[in-house]
């Protein structure tokens, strides 16, 4: 045996340490969205729910998140609707130029959200395109859209092959194959794609904030609290976040991969 | 064309129409603003290099882009330095069993919100926050001061996003080799340095050198860290570039500005393409 807490010990302090590295902003954030006071800093004054109070009841706030869903349910759903046919399209048809697509539907996960959000900007401005969550729909789309291929192509794997071919030769067409055979054999897969596509939307900011003016999404409406300075209704509304955030990767976690893993 | 050839043809035209409409096309728009030009609140429409030339002369867009490389690059290594030692703890010393909770409890705060979690930092960083009142209490400071609104801000928020991230890449690179490998080091005599030396940290490179590029492109291009928490002394790129957008409306300096951080971007890439094989990870 080798001398076991010669490594142990210092491992152990070194990932708490991470750990502590990892947590601390979040830790803080949660603690004074609590706080009982005017500052959500040291010292903690005592225990207050009336920011939670104040982020409920602020329709500005709550709109901007009727409408961040909003966005990214139709975004997401968009992006693995397209998403799912085009690596249908690209798994199972023999296509000419296979390799151009492939390279163009992954092509925009190699480009800075920002510089996206400036293309759309400038070109919705150029045709005279209203500024509103339409655009930001189109620019999500674009955004989840490689991660949607890319997840459904990686799975489109051979052992669906035989099961659509077995269709196709007992007289399906084609629109029944793809909605009876591969659409129900891909579901794991498919619900990946809408869960982290909607996860990305529903954090996304500088797109959203860019080529939107009246109607806005929840991360353009705590971008305006933050200006503000410190200010625990934004320690709050950050809270709630963060708890819809880990509903989703816990739900992502405990229905999507489990089940992925399982098939 | 067969009737199946053409059903191929009509599964991807939606996703081609909207990335041709939404993605090429905003590119090819950006690319003719960037040779036209601005003058006073008129658009010049006339081929010229106006803006890229402006971009290469004035010290306020070259140093923009300069803090952007160094922030972006000490975000990279110091993110690498620090994920890698938590990757390989995870992967190597930690019992199988409780590798995934490690692991998923190293990412949690990674889904919370971009925005949010800079925000957060300003709390622990700020001049009344967290840092600055533990260290007056401990007397090791006489009296508060702001942590925040420097580049080393920046790169704290930066390091402690990526460091989640590369933990990540990292610890699935580190447990795809083989323990074989180890054990046969081990065998023939290599100390547990020796193996990881010459064993271990060859073949996790791919890993590390992906996680550091996606660092690297995803850090470069981000607008929201910097703004909150480097504040306005001193600009990156995507703040220079907003900058032109918000307060000046000059779209062509802009766009030639995105593209001038695409390039210097797909540069990076290119350079770093042969140890960036992507089938190896």
């Amino acid at each position: 045996m080798r001398p076991q807490a010669l490594t142990t010990i210092p491992a152990a302090v070194y990932v708490l340490a991470a750990y502590a590295f990892i947590y601390l902003p979040v830790i803080v954030l949660v603690i004074f969205s609590f706080q009982d006071g005017r500052l959500p800093v040291p010292p903690f004054k005592g225990v207050s729910l009336r920011w939670y109070q104040e982020v409920f009841s602020d329709s500005d706030l709550m709109e901007a998140l009727i409408n961040s869903v909003m966005v990214g349910v139709v975004s997401a759903a968009l992006a693995t609707v397209l998403g799912f046919l085009a690596a249908h399209a690209l798994a199972r048809h023999r296509m000419p130029g296979a390799v151009f697509f492939q390279w163009l539907l992954m092509a925009p996960l190699s480009v800075s959200y920002l510089i996206i959000g400036i293309g759309l900007l400038i070109t919705f401005t150029a045709t005279g395109m209203p500024k509103s969550l339409l655009s930001v729909v189109i620019g999500h789309v674009v955004i989840n859209l490689p991660l949607a291929f890319g997840i459904c192509y990686s799975q489109l794997g051979g052992h669906q092959v035989s099961a659509e071919r077995a269709a196709r030769d007992l007289g399906a067409r084609e629109w029944q194959v793809l909605a009876l055979i591969s659409v129900p054999m891909m579901w794991p897969a498919i619900a990946a794609a809408f869960f982290l596509s909607f996860t990305l939307s529903w954090d996304e900011f500088i797109v959203a904030w860019l080529v939107t003016r009246f109607d806005v999404t929840l991360p353009v409406e705590i971008w305006s609290l933050l200006r503000s300075g410190l200010d625990p209704t934004t320690n709050a509304v950050g809270t709630v976040v963060f708890a819809i955030s880990m509903a989703l990767v816990i739900v992502m976690e405990l229905f999507v991969f489990r089940r992925k893993a399982r098939a | 064309m067969n009737r199946r050839g053409l059903a191929g043809w009509f599964l991807l035209a939606p996703a081609f129409l909207w990335l041709a409409a939404f993605f090429v096309v905003p590119f090819a728009v950006m690319a003719l603003y960037s040779v036209w030009r601005r003058e006073g609140t008129q658009l010049v429409r006339e081929a010229s290099l106006a803006n890229y030339e402006a971009f290469l002369s004035k010290s306020y867009f070259l140093d923009a882009l300069f803090n952007s490389l160094e922030i972006t690059a000490v975000t990279v290594v110091l993110s690498v330095l620090f994920a890698y030692p938590l990757a390989y703890i995870l992967a190597f010393l930690v019992p199988r069993r409780w590798q995934r909770l490690g692991l998923v409890l190293a990412i949690l705060p990674f889904w919370t919100s971009y925005l949010v979690r800079s925000y957060s930092w300003l709390l622990v960083l700020s001049e009344n926050g967290v840092i600055s009142q533990t260290l007056v209490t401990l007397g090791l400071l006489s009296e508060t001061m702001s942590f925040a609104n420097s580049n080393g801000a920046t790169i704290l928020g930066f390091v402690h996003f990526f460091t989640m991230l590369l933990a990540l890449t990292i610890y699935a690179n580190l447990v795809q080799i083989s323990p074989n490998y180890r054990r046969a080091a081990e065998d023939l005599g290599a100390s547990r340095l020796q193996s990881f030396i010459h064993v271990v940290l060859p073949l996790s490179l791919p890993g590390v050198m992906i996680g550091a590029f996606i660092t690297f492109v995803l850090a470069i291009g981000d607008y929201i860290t910097p703004q909150i928490l480097g504040g306005n002394r001193e600009l990156v790129m995507p703040q220079a570039i907003l900058l032109q957008v918000q307060r000046r409306a000059d779209f062509p300096m802009a766009s030639a500005m995105s593209l001038v951080l695409m390039l210097v971007v797909s540069a990076v890439f290119l350079a770093s393409a042969r140890w960036l094989k992507m089938d190896r990870v």
